[in-house]
């Protein structure tokens, strides 16, 4: 399982990028480049773009807007639009809905308090790139940690969403308001990744459960045919 | 010139932000306050060069997020 060429990205503020590294490369052997925001290129020939997560630019404006507009994101988009798989996770997410590559945006929570706790997901779509290690109905348990996870689209967006399987995850119970309970979205061509909990952070025991890895797991069966 | 940007939640999108304001304003004993919602103002001083469309632009681009947010331009004399 050589070869996996990936890239995390770090936006000044954020704070996840250490653990995505370490998962990406716990899970395919093979250490991520790290990408500073400022860079106007990515590594050639990418299997895989992480955007881990944080609090880019300081939650400046909206979450994810300022990072959004960096340099390295011009590369992002066009490796977007080539098909190469990208991952938003938590702030990640929001620099994925503000950079237009997802659809809706994250608001604060319904109940204005930060959530930080582990919480119940289901596999929603497990015919992914991102989720074919998974069983469809699966019931997963992975971590949050975020003011702003309230996810919002307009009803005919939700409905689009929810019909073309692009719903990979969704709460198992309420957690921040996010409309219709969605944790987890994916672009039109289903390379492109969006979702509020941590699966970085759930890759080994010493985590407290493994039920992340099957993500990374999947990518990397996925593009290297491992 | 002065340019001020105020962005504001769309109608019917939840604002908890508003909400907690809200009850905070009840917990100080005002009463009567039906709804509040909270928004932002952007000041921008720019060149008299700098067009209406440039300004939209920039709201589209940046200052404001259309999936969630409304906008509106003033611009204020020296």
């Amino acid at each position: 399982m050589t070869g996996f060429r990936s890239a995390v990205i770090t936006f000044p503020g954020s704070n996840c990028d250490r653990d995505m590294a370490d998962a990406l490369e716990k899970v395919s052997g093979t250490a991520p480049f790290r990408v500073w925001h400022g860079d106007a290129a990515l590594p050639e020939r990418l299997d895989f773009i992480a955007l881990p997560g944080g609090f880019s630019y300081g939650d400046y404006l909206r979450s994810g807007a300022m990072a959004a507009r960096s340099p390295i994101m011009r590369a992002v988009v066009d490796a977007a639009g080539r098909g190469v798989p990208v991952l938003g996770v938590c702030n990640g997410f929001q620099v994925l809905t503000e950079a237009g590559l997802l659809p809706g945006a994250l608001m604060r929570n319904a109940g204005i308090r930060f959530v930080c706790r582990e919480v119940a997901l289901t596999v929603e779509n497990a015919q992914t790139l991102f989720t074919a290690g998974y069983a469809a109905g699966q019931r997963i348990v992975i971590p949050v940690a975020h003011h702003d996870g309230n996810y919002f689209a307009d009803a005919a967006t939700l409905d689009r969403l929810e019909g073309d399987g692009r719903v990979a995850f969704r709460y198992a119970e309420p957690v921040n308001g996010s409309a219709r309970d969605i944790a987890g979205v994916l672009n039109d061509a289903g390379n492109v990744l969006g979702m509020r909990p941590h699966p970085e952070r759930r890759i080994e025991v010493a985590h407290g459960g493994e039920d992340g890895r099957a993500l990374f797991a999947s990518a990397v069966r996925g593009l290297v045919g491992a | 010139m002065k340019v001020r940007v105020y962005v504001s939640l769309k109608n019917g999108v939840l604002d908890p932000q508003g909400r907690a304001i809200q009850h905070s304003l009840e917990g100080l004993g005002f009463t009567g306050v039906h709804d509040v919602r909270a928004g932002r103002l952007i000041e921008l001083d720019v060149d008299d060069a700098v067009t209406d469309e440039a300004l939209d632009d920039m709201c589209r681009k940046l200052l404001a997020n259309q999936v969630i947010e409304n906008y509106r331009i003033e611009r204020v004399a020296a």
